[in-house]
C-alpha cells in the first residue's frame, strides 16, 4: 500500500520551506534533547478581564532564543458579560490558535506531497454553556462542549487528496492535540 | 560445549522456513525453540481465531496448502498441524523445549546460553518472532483492583470473562475481532479505537489478500518506501479469518451494538479519559482504504481483467458526533478491559550492542551484525515480511547471503 507522502515536486510553492524542515528532522534523529523546546508568554492584568500577553523568548535547540520582535496578544471579554470589549475572549484565542495550526500544517503537508495551494480557510466554532464558568450548574463543564473547523480549500488536488491533506494537518497539529487529549497543567504562585 | 555453524532461535513460520532454506544450502544448523513447533500458536491465541491471510497464502519454501479449500481460512490447531507437517517434511533439526537466556558476541560468533546447556555458532539467526510481549500503556495501572485485565495472549474466549461489560482497548485486527466475539456472546462492549485502516474481506469478486498479491502490494520493499519507520508501525488491517463477514470495521461493530470511543488517553481519577480525535481517526482509516482499493482498480485496468466486477466504494465510517470522552471504572459497568494495544518483540536475552535509542533491534533488512540474522519482523525486507506467505522470501535472501559469507570465511 503506498500510505507513503508523494515526493516534492519542483512547481509547487505554498511558501514552506520543506527541504529545511525534513534536514531538522534527520538533525533531531541525531540529537533528539535538542528537539527539546520550551515555549513561554507572559501575561499582564490591565483592568477588568483585560490582560495582555507578551511573547518574545523561547527555549530549543539547547539554547534560549531572543526574536527581533515582542508580539502581543491581548484578551478582554465581550459587553454581554460587562466587560469593554478591547480583545477577543481566551477561548476564542484558543479557537484561533487550533485554525492557525491547522492551516499551518496543511501548507506544510500540501508542499511536502507536491500540492498547490490557491486559496486555504478555515472556519472554527466552539460551543460553550457559560453555566459552567458562572459555577451554576457543576455538570456543566467550563470549557467548549464541541469545536467544529470547516476547511475550505483550493488547490490541484482531487477531493480525496485534500481530504488527506486536512486529516494529516490534524495529525500532526500541537493545539489539535492539546485540545483532544488531556495535558498535566500546574499552576504555581511565584 | 556443542558448536554448530548455525542456531536458529525459534521454530515458528521464521525459523522453520529458514531450516529448510540452510538445509537445501547443505548448512549445519539447529533450531532452539523454547516449547514446541509452532509454539506461539498453540499457546498464545484465542479459540476463535483464524488466520486473516486464505489457505493458499501461506506459501513457505518447499511447502504449500494442497488441501480442498484454498480460499478457506485455518483454525489454530489446523495452523499449528500445517507447521508441523511442514516441519517434518523439512526434517527440521529442532531441539524443543529448550529456552534461551543469554545471547553473546565471540570472537568467532555468537554464545547462545539456554536452559540445557551453552552453544557457540559461527551465524545465529533470531526467528523469535514479532509478538512475544502484548503491550500494555503504562496508564493501566490506574485501573481499579477488581476490573479483570486480559491481553490477547491471555484471552481464550468470551467465557473467561465476568458478566458485565468489556472495554476493548485498541482498534486494529485483533482489536476489532475480540470486540466482534465478546459483543456476540451478549457482553456490553465499548471499544477505544485510535489509528486503525478499515478493509473489505472480498472486493470485486477476489479476496482481498488475492489483490494485494497479484498487484504486487505485497511485494513492496523497504527501498520503496520512503519512510520505513511508519511503514513499520501501520496498524494492522481491520479484518477477519471468514469470508461470511466481510467487514469488522467500526460501522459493522456499531451495527452490533458495540459503542466507539476516541483512543484511550489516559486514565485518571478511575476514570478511562479518551481522546476526542475519533472523528480525524476514521477519516484518515477510509481515506487509506479508499487509497487501497484505487490502487487496485487501477490495476486490475491496467491488467485488463475481464468479468470483474465493477468497482465499490463504502460509505464512510460513522461515529457519534458527539463520542464519549470519559467512561468511570468505578462504577460497575465494565467489569474487564482487554489490551489489544499491539505487541512487540522480545530480545531481552540479547546481550549485545545492536538496538536503538527505542530499544527497538536495529537491522537492515534482516541484517543485524556480521552473521547475524533477524527475521518475522513487520516490514523487514518486503511488505509481507510479517505474513507466513512472505517469510520464505526472506529467508531465501538471508540464507544465500549467510552461505556467500561462509565462503568468504573460508577462504
Amino acid at each position: 500500500m503506498t500510505y507513503s507522502d508523494t515526493t516534492i515536486t519542483a512547481a509547487v510553492d505554498n511558501g514552506v520551506d520543506t527541504e529545511s524542515l525534513i534536514g531538522a528532522r534527520t538533525a533531531f534523529e541525531q540529537m533528539p534533547e535538542a528537539a527539546q523546546f520550551t515555549f513561554r508568554s507572559t501575561c499582564d492584568w490591565v483592568t477588568g478581564t483585560q490582560n495582555r500577553n507578551t511573547l518574545n523568548g523561547y527555549f530549543g535547540l539547547g539554547q534560549e532564543h531572543t526574536r527581533k520582535e515582542t508580539f502581543t496578544i491581548a484578551a478582554d471579554h465581550p459587553e454581554v458579560f460587562h466587560a469593554a470589549d478591547t480583545a477577543p475572549t481566551p477561548p476564542e484565542i484558543v479557537l484561533a490558535a487550533l485554525a492557525s495550526c491547522l492551516t499551518g500544517g496543511l501548507a506544510a503537508v500540501a508542499q511536502h506531497r507536491g500540492i498547490q495551494l490557491r486559496s486555504a480557510r478555515a472556519v472554527v466554532e466552539g460551543d460553550v454553556d457559560v453555566r459552567g464558568i458562572l459555577g451554576m450548574d457543576a455538570d456543566i463543564r467550563n470549557g467548549f462542549s464541541a469545536i467544529r473547523v470547516s476547511f475550505e480549500v483550493d488547490a490541484d488536488a482531487s477531493e480525496d487528496d485534500i481530504r488527506a491533506l486536512v486529516a494529516q494537518s490534524q495529525k500532526r497539529s500541537a493545539v489539535f492535540d492539546m485540545l483532544t487529549n488531556p495535558t498535566n497543567v500546574t499552576v504555581s504562585v511565584a | 560445549m556443542p558448536s554448530i555453524d548455525t542456531i536458529i532461535i525459534g521454530a515458528g513460520q521464521a525459523g522453520l522456513a529458514m531450516s529448510r532454506c540452510l538445509s537445501d544450502r547443505s548448512v549445519p544448523h539447529v533450531v532452539i525453540e523454547r516449547g514446541q513447533v509452532a509454539h506461539s500458536w498453540r499457546t498464545e491465541r484465542w479459540e476463535g481465531l483464524r488466520l486473516l491471510t486464505p489457505n493458499w497464502q501461506s506459501r513457505l519454501p518447499g511447502f504449500a496448502y494442497r488441501g480442498p479449500d484454498p480460499d478457506g481460512f485455518m483454525t489454530m490447531p489446523q495452523t499449528i498441524r500445517y507447521f508441523e507437517d511442514y516441519a517434518g517434511l523439512s526434517r527440521v533439526p529442532v531441539q524443543e523445549w529448550t529456552c534461551v537466556q543469554s545471547v553473546t558476541a565471540d570472537a568467532v560468533g555468537y554464545r547462545v546460553q539456554t536452559d540445557k546447556g551453552e552453544w557457540t555458532c559461527r551465524n545465529l539467526v533470531l526467528a523469535t518472532g514479532a509478538c512475544n510481549i502484548a503491550h500494555v500503556p503504562d496508564c493501566a495501572a490506574g485501573v481499579p483492583d477488581d476490573i479483570v485485565q486480559l491481553t490477547p495472549q491471555k484471552y481464550r474466549a468470551p467465557g473467561q470473562l465476568p458478566k458485565g461489560g468489556v472495554l476493548v482497548v485498541g482498534a486494529s485486527a485483533t482489536g476489532v475481532q475480540l470486540a466482534s466475539e465478546i459483543r456476540a456472546a451478549g457482553h456490553e462492549v465499548t471499544l477505544a479505537a485510535g489509528q486503525h485502516i478499515r478493509m473489505p474481506r472480498h472486493y470485486r469478486g477476489r479476496d482481498i489478500q488475492w489483490w494485494m498479491d497479484r498487484a504486487g502490494i505485497l511485494d513492496m520493499t523497504t527501498a520503496q518506501v520512503d519512510d520505513i519507520t511508519r511503514a513499520r508501525n501501520l496498524p494492522s488491517l481491520q479484518l477477519i479469518g471468514s469470508a461470511a463477514q466481510r467487514f469488522v470495521d467500526l460501522n459493522a461493530l456499531q451495527d452490533a451494538g458495540v459503542e466507539i470511543t476516541g483512543r484511550l488517553a489516559t486514565i485518571r481519577d478511575g476514570k478511562a479519559v479518551f481522546s476526542g480525535a475519533l472523528a480525524n481517526h476514521c477519516a484518515l482509516s477510509d481515506l487509506k482504504m479508499n487509497r487501497l482499493l484505487a490502487e487496485i482498480d487501477d490495476w486490475a485496468d491496467a491488467a485488463d481483467m475481464t468479468g470483474l466486477p465493477a468497482p465499490e466504494r463504502f460509505a464512510p465510517t460513522r461515529h457519534a458526533t458527539l463520542p464519549r470522552l470519559g467512561l468511570p471504572l468505578s462504577e460497575g459497568r465494565i467489569r474487564s478491559i482487554i489490551w489489544a494495544t499491539g505487541f512487540r518483540p522480545d530480545f531481552s536475552w540479547l546481550h549485545m550492542p545492536v538496538f536503538d535509542r527505542k530499544g527497538r533491534l536495529a537491522h537492515d533488512n534482516g541484517h543485524v551484525a556480521p552473521g547475524l540474522y533477524v527475521l518475522g519482523l513487520p516490514f523487514l525486507r518486503h511488505r509481507n515480511s510479517a505474513l507466513i506467505d512472505g517469510v520464505g522470501r526472506d529467508a531465501q535472501a538471508l540464507a544465500d547471503h549467510l552461505v556467500a559469507s561462509r565462503h568468504r570465511h573460508a577462504a
